[in-house]
């Protein structure tokens, strides 16, 4: 039955989905400023920080909505993660200040090469920790490792065994390798040069055998580490179609990528990822914190909820075209994203 | 150091740094909205250039803002997981809309900053328009969720379980409006007169930069208004205050014996042992005054509860004298700034007025951060006024003194930055 509390659940996940596509291709962004290699180096840089300039900002607000709607639709579980897990939970946050920020100032501060370069390497390596992080943190709250009392919200915890093992570290990579195919995917359409794109290419089909790697062993991790999630992936009856048409989409999605179908790839990767994140999501169900929490025992009283849902309708409706118009100023063709870069580089001119 | 003091201190320095950020956020947009108004109305140049300077600068503020923002609303779990299992699902609604009035000002705050030659000039100074208002939204917001720490309603206590909960009525608990309106109005006063100070200083360097001159207009008048309104929205404050949380104004007017006709007290020394206040220059009956408008009301004071139930007196009394006369001092400035302007018809660049502007520069944010240590300093013990004590609402995590020393040497390290690159920014960009 569709109650209340699903329906935020749903709109947590979605904002999750969003998140990772497009947040997460931020991070990736981040990734492939610390791997750029090569003659082309500086052009990678600087396509890079270009297609992330303008929205990283409004990406990363979906972060934000999923706390807010966590504490406040369930707040046993949100005092519950954030007791268990504070220790990965504050280095990703050291990861997002550091992200944020050295993003910023290497921007605009263009005094000398070195001090860009300074930046751009607290820049990716913060960009490297902080999807990690997150990832750690979700694989933790579906292993089952997490006890916590229902009724008084106790946690029984000693802040580490929890998340400091295999399987939230395998998570934490499978979610790094998510960011850095949707980034590598992304950046190929973000330019003309043609070099720059098969540069990226290369990237795209390194990423997505590490994405399946990924998978891989988080599955079969999950035997011990989160023996929940692994009834739900391999018994229920959803789960062997839906794990059919996933691998499906993900080796027709390398396939476009090696036949430089980049239009086709950039669909095929974000539903890709949705997939994943969408049969995790079922898998765990009804559970928000394994093995003791679930959605319904957790929620909020529906007079909290109500008001919460009709905010995010119309949250939807001013939104929905406001992003929509960010987009397509900033991500219309790649045309367009040659323009941008003389627009940075003018800007950089007239302030020194 | 407990943990209880870490995690406390870890709260107030993220806070205290954070609303530097956010408060620049809320008002810088308003400066650039009228300067880009202007450029629209007048074709001025030196308009348009104004505004592109202060996105410029404001970039990296907004940047540290958001970051410096998600931590805090981690934070809540991190630190205080007992007070958001209790509180999260009363004080959500502000939180929620607060997550709306984000994502309009990032979205819009993107197509401003890099969306000049990308979009048409009325769309782009909408954008701006956004921008102000999803920023001030987001603090107006933010606020109620603290107002409800100070004035709880919206909800009854049944057996030690929460029930009947109601966010609007939470939302516009009694001490919402008084604080909306006192920080809001802080946050243009504070940014006005601080940019107005840097362009009184560059001013006074190069007295015919048209460009200074323009930015120094813009600023000092937005200043000037707002710290005008700001006693009267003080004296809003302190009224409640007096009313829903006495003992909070018995220890911002050091106030220990319960009496009638009390005086107002500037200055002086509080001896939390003697519980006495020694040196301070008293006026008769005035606390009586403009706590109640009755100048022989009575004034519960700090002896009425025991000890444990008392904030810090000392703190909490300084840091409102400090509010007090920051805000006296800008009215001043403004006023004077006003009068100068009036009686020559002129922008008011006598040279000692420049410079006394420039000293007022830091002001408006060191009122800031005293009002708040009021607010929050006042409300201890508890974390909910009379509801929860902060005491109980901590983690059990140890060792919490290493996120905070972590989180305070990352801070330091990001001001210093911050603070070299406006420097920059301001001095090399306006040649
Ligand atoms: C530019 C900043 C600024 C200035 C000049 C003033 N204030 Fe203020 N004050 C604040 C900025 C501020 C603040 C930081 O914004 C606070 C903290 C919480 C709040 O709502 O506003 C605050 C809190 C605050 C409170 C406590 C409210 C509470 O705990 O609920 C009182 C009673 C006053 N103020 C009163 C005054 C008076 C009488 C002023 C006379 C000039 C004054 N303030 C100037
Ligand atoms: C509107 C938003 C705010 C919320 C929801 C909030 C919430 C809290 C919470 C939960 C605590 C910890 C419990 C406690 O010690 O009382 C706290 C403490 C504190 N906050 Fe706030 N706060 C807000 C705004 C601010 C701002 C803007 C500042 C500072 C500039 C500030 C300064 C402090 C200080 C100094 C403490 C420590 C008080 C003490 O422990 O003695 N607060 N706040
Ligand atoms: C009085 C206190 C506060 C005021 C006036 C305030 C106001 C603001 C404003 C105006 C912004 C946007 C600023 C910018 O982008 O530069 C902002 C950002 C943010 N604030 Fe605060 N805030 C306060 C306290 C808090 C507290 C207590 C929390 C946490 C629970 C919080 C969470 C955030 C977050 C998550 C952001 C980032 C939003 C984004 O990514 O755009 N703020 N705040």
């Amino acid at each position: 039955m569709l109650t209340l509390e699903l329906c935020v659940a749903g709109v947590m996940l979605i904002s999750l989905i969003i998140y990772v596509l497009t947040g997460g291709a931020d991070f990736g962004g981040g990734i492939w400023d610390l791997f750029a290699t090569g003659p082309r180096t500086k052009a990678q840089r600087t396509l890079i920080t270009q297609a992330i300039a303008p929205i990283w900002e409004a990406n990363h607000v979906w972060m934000i909505v999923i706390v807010v709607l966590l504490f406040v639709a369930f707040p046993v579980a949100f005092a519950a993660i954030s007791t268990a897990l504070h220790i990965p939970l504050t280095l990703m946050l050291i990861g997002i200040v550091l992200r944020g920020s050295a993003f910023v100032f290497r921007t605009y501060d263009v005094q000398s090469d070195t001090t860009h370069r300074r930046w751009s390497r607290v820049f990716a390596i913060a960009s490297v920790i902080t999807p990690v992080m997150l990832g750690v943190t979700l694989g933790a709250v579906a292993s089952g490792t997490i006890h916590v009392d229902v009724e008084s919200g106790a946690v029984d915890t000693d802040f580490i065994s929890a998340w400091f093992a295999p399987f939230p570290f395998a998570i934490g990579f499978f979610t790094l390798t998510l960011c850095a195919l949707l980034a590598a995917v992304y950046l190929t359409l973000e330019t003309d040069d043609l070099e720059l794109q098969e540069d990226f290419r290369r990237r795209a089909l390194i990423a997505a055998v590490g994405v399946g790697a990924m998978a891989g062993l988080s599955f079969i991790l999950s035997a011990d580490g989160a023996p929940t999630i692994r009834h739900g992936l391999g018994s229920a009856a959803w789960s062997i179609p839906f794990q059919v048409l996933t691998g499906t989409l993900a080796v027709w999605a390398i396939w476009t990528i090696w036949n430089r179908q980049f239009r086709l790839a950039r669909i095929l990767v974000p539903i890709q990822v949705t997939l994943i994140i969408f049969g995790w999501g079922l898998a765990q169900y009804p559970y928000l914190v394994t093995p003791n929490l679930t959605f319904s025992n957790t929620a909020a009283p529906d007079t909290v909820l109500r008001p919460v849902l009709i905010v995010l309708c119309v949250g939807i409706v001013l939104l929905v075209p406001a992003f929509w118009y960010l987009y397509a100023v900033f991500k219309g063709t790649s045309q367009q994203a040659g323009e941008a870069v003389v627009q940075v580089d003018d800007s950089k001119n007239d302030s020194a | 150091m407990t943990d209880l003091l870490a995690a406390r201190a870890q709260m107030a320095m993220s806070l205290a740094f954070h609303i530097i950020f956010a408060v620049v956020g809320i008002a810088m947009p308003l400066l650039m909205v009228i300067a880009e108004g202007l450029w629209l109305k007048t074709r001025e140049e030196v308009y348009l250039t104004l505004a592109k300077q202060w996105a410029k600068g404001t970039a990296i503020m907004f940047a540290v803002g958001a970051v410096s923002g998600t931590v805090l609303s981690f934070e809540l779990g991190l630190l205080w997981p007992e007070f958001m299992a209790y509180a999260g699902p009363i004080i959500g609604m502000p939180f929620s809309l607060e997550g709306l009035a984000f994502f309009l000002e990032a979205i819009f705050l993107g197509l401003y900053l890099y969306g000049w030659d990308r979009i048409p000039k009325y769309a782009h100074w909408f954008a701006g328009m956004m921008v102000l208002l999803g920023g001030t939204f987001s603090g107006i917001f933010v606020v109620t969720a603290n107002a409800w720490m100070n004035t709880p309603t919206g909800f009854s206590i049944v057996n030690g379980e929460v029930t009947d909960v109601d966010p609007i009525a939470a939302m516009l608990n009694p001490s919402s409006f008084s604080q909306v309106l006192h920080m809001t109005i802080a946050a243009f006063l504070a940014v006005g007169f601080a940019v107005a100070g840097i362009h009184a200083y560059l001013l006074r360097r190069d007295p015919d930069n048209l460009f200074h001159r323009r930015a120094f207009a813009i600023a000092l008048s937005v200043g000037a208004v707002f710290a005008i309104l700001q006693p009267i929205s003080g004296d809003i404050s302190a009224k409640k205050v007096a009313k829903y949380q006495p003992i909070k104004l018995a220890a911002m007017e050091a106030q220990w014996e319960t009496e009638r006709g009390a005086p107002l007290r500037i200055g002086g020394i509080p001896d939390e042992d003697a519980e006495e206040t020694r040196y301070a220059l008293e006026i008769p009956k005035a606390l009586s005054f403009l706590a109640h408008s009755d100048f022989n009301a009575e004034i519960i004071g700090l002896k009425e509860v025991p000890r444990e139930d008392r904030p810090p007196v000392t703190i909490v009394h300084f840091a409102f004298q400090i509010m007090v006369a920051c805000g006296i001092i800008l009215i001043i400035a403004g006023l004077l700034g006003g009068w100068l302007a009036w009686k020559h018809k002129k922008l008011p660049t006598q040279d000692w007025y420049l410079r006394f502007v420039t000293l007022c520069t830091p002001l408006g944010f060191i009122a800031i951060e005293a009002g708040w240590t009021v607010t929050e300093v006042g409300r201890q013990p508890w974390v909910i006024y009379n509801i929860m004590r902060t005491a109980d609402a901590v983690t059990p995590m140890p060792n919490l003194v290493v996120p905070f020393v972590s989180f305070t040497v990352l801070y330091i390290f990001l001001s210093i930055i911050v603070f070299v690159l406006m420097r920059r920014h301001i001095f090399l960009g306006s040649h």
